[in-house]
């Protein structure tokens, strides 16, 4: 079964069958035991994601609750019940709201830094793997690893409060309820810079250089040719990169968890995905936690329409 | 691309001025001049940003060998007077660093041979083979790398920790990692740079695909792997939400989770709390990073921009 079915001649192992004298008629295909390669691979993803996304709208539709294992309980359908407690609850849209501080600051300011920064990294020669490295260094480490040493800079007594002597923040950093949520998106901004560097890196070497040449001839400075050469030619992947750094704003959970005491000071730095875990699974209400998800995940799609139709990113 | 640019460049006024075909020797001397002054500036910027990318790891190592946490500005240099490993024993004590590490390993290390076992022939398949539902397939692979995990939370929680009552176990740990989708895109991604008549040679001589698989397209693509696992071992390892939810045990959790309830829960009452969990975030962060710096030729941009834009 493994050989025979692939005995004939396919010259061209390409899409088209083409005028080939011998063409087999296999319903599986040429070579059907790729079905069995792929097989594992289907069926994980069939049972650890699409069924789990279609439970999760299901549950969002129930009135769902724990029960011990193989009870069988009624879970009726209660429409959109569960909608309407979660967009009428106002620490849900406190929660979406710090999102939204969160995502003011931290956008920008990755697009901005990592463009910049990737862009020095193009035209610098020495030294050239030592930087890469070191920008790339806090998004391999663990978020839990280097909150630690958030805290520590960034505490009452800390460095960065010493260095700035009195114009340190009082109440500090992240015990300030106007800065805990800045000083969280400054925290993911510096985090997962380095990933976006790669990014924009990888886009940058493939504008052609002639571009630079032709308009250094015309007479274009170097800040003119980054605004109407660079810019432009990286929309794709600046597309990409809004779209990641929106959905890392909405994944939040470790940092305000671990930074800020789990969303403290006064639920300014709660985040829609800490509210899910504490009503879904501290307070045993998965339902509403459920509805939470799809309708967080309903706003990251609109997000990611509005920045194809702003920024682009089609001609990828 | 560069046709969408031409017509922005020629009608400023820079350029209107001077005809482009010919080239004025004037302005092209002021602009290499200028290219050559913009270098450094090009340089400092990256010093910059490289200071305050590892200022932090740097704080971290030296903060977590301070006896009395030392947070003026002279605390950021070495002070021998101040040294201590104390610190590493005591988080130590708190949190058994060793089985946070082995725990962390064997829920890393599942995530990886899952990723290998299984990654490998889908990925071959879908770059050598041709089978029903090939299209299908890869599509499911484009799009699993969309689904947002804010949806699948909840019900994998139920599924998993609740209905197959896996809380606590290494396998409720891993099953929903097991298969990296990112890892199979670049195994693919270099299997269709392997040319197609190779395989078909092969399939001629009357080798089965298993074999092919074993012996052609497995040892020729070493370099892939390496970049799979390592893209896989950030992942589990840095991973923190879901063995939080899954793992109550300490026995079974990994180091990040036990130290994220140590600076959560314990800390407050330690002596010298930032210095115990400085001395824990050295332990966690130091395979990643020394693994990173190791292989750092593996994540060439190249890999990173394809893996991210599947």
């Amino acid at each position: 079964m493994t050989t025979s079915t692939t005995v004939g001649k396919p010259r061209d192992p390409g899409s088209s069958p083409g005028p080939a004298p011998r063409r087999r008629k296999n319903l599986l295909g040429r070579q059907p035991l790729g079905i069995v390669f792929s097989a594992p691979y289907v069926i994980f993803i069939l049972a650890v994601l699409a069924f789990p996304l279609g439970y999760a709208v299901y549950i969002s539709f129930h009135d769902f609750f724990f029960t011990a294992p193989g009870v069988a309980v009624e879970r009726p359908f209660v429409g959109f019940d569960n909608y309407a407690a979660v967009l009428t609850d106002p620490d849900v849209g406190r929660s979406f709201a710090n999102i939204g501080v969160f995502l003011i600051i931290n956008v920008p300011l990755t697009v901005g830094l990592s463009l910049v920064l990737a862009n020095a990294l193009n035209r610098v020669t020495r030294l050239r793997t030592f930087f890469r490295v070191s920008y790339y260094v806090p998004y391999v480490t663990a978020s839990v690893a280097v909150v630690g040493v958030w805290l520590f800079l960034f505490a009452q007594n800390g460095l960065v409060n010493s260095i700035l002597g009195p114009l340190a923040p009082d109440p500090s950093w992240l015990v300030n309820s106007g800065l805990a949520m800045p000083t969280i998106a400054l925290y993911v901004t510096w985090k997962q810079l380095g990933f976006f560097i790669l990014l924009y890196l990888a886009a940058l070497q493939n504008i052609p250089e002639e571009l630079y040449e032709s308009a250094s001839v015309d007479g274009a400075g170097k800040i003119r040719q980054f605004w109407s050469i660079t810019v432009p030619s990286v929309r794709p992947a600046s597309f990409l990169v809004t779209l990641l750094a929106t959905i890392t704003g909405a994944n939040l959970f470790t940092e305000p968890y671990l930074l800020t005491g789990g969303g403290g000071p006064d639920g300014a730095s709660t985040s829609p995905v800490f509210l899910m875990y504490q009503q879904g699974i501290l307070q045993g209400n998965p339902d509403t936690a459920a509805a939470l998800g799809v309708i967080l995940v309903l706003g990251v799609l609109l997000l990611a329409f509005l920045q194809r139709r702003f920024i682009g990113g089609k001609d990828d | 691309m560069a046709k969408d640019l031409q017509p922005t460049l020629s009608t400023t006024p820079a350029t209107s001025a001077t005809p482009a075909v010919t080239p004025v020797p004037a302005p092209r001397a002021s602009s290499t001049e200028k290219q050559r002054g913009l270098r450094p500036v090009s340089f400092i910027l990256l010093a910059i940003g490289a200071f305050v990318f590892l200022f932090p790891f740097y704080y971290m190592f030296i903060g977590s060998l301070q006896t009395e946490p030392d947070t003026s500005v002279a605390g950021a240099f070495p002070n021998f007077g101040n040294i201590t490993g104390a610190n590493y024993v005591l988080i130590n004590e708190s949190i058994t660093l060793f089985r946070g590490l082995v725990n962390s390993g064997i829920f890393t290390g599942g995530v990886i041979a899952c990723t290998v076992l299984f990654g490998i022939p889908v990925g071959y398949a879908l770059a050598q083979m041709q089978f029903r539902g090939r299209g299908a397939v890869f599509a499911l692979l484009l799009l699993v790398q969309m689904v947002p995990f804010q949806l699948l939370l909840i019900p994998l929680y139920v599924l998993i920790v609740r209905d197959y009552g896996l809380a606590d176990s290494y396998l409720g740990m891993i099953l929903p990692f097991a298969i990296n989708s990112t890892a199979v895109f670049v195994f693919r991604q270099y299997f269709l740079q392997l040319p197609a008549s190779l395989f078909e040679a092969a399939r001629i001589d009357g080798a089965s695909e298993l074999r092919i698989l074993l012996q052609i397209a497995i040892p020729l693509v070493r370099p892939a792997i390496v970049t799979a696992i390592l893209l896989t071992f950030i992942g589990p390892w840095n991973e923190f939400l879901w063995p939080f939810l899954v793992t109550k045990d300490t026995a079974f959790q990994p180091l990040a989770v036990s130290l994220a309830n140590y600076i959560s829960n314990v800390a407050a009452t330690a002596a010298n709390p930032f210095g115990a969990i400085l001395a824990g975030a050295c332990v966690l962060a130091a395979p990643a990073v020394a693994l990173f710096i190791v292989f750092q030729r593996q994540f060439i941009s190249t890999n990173i921009g394809s893996s991210a834009k599947g």
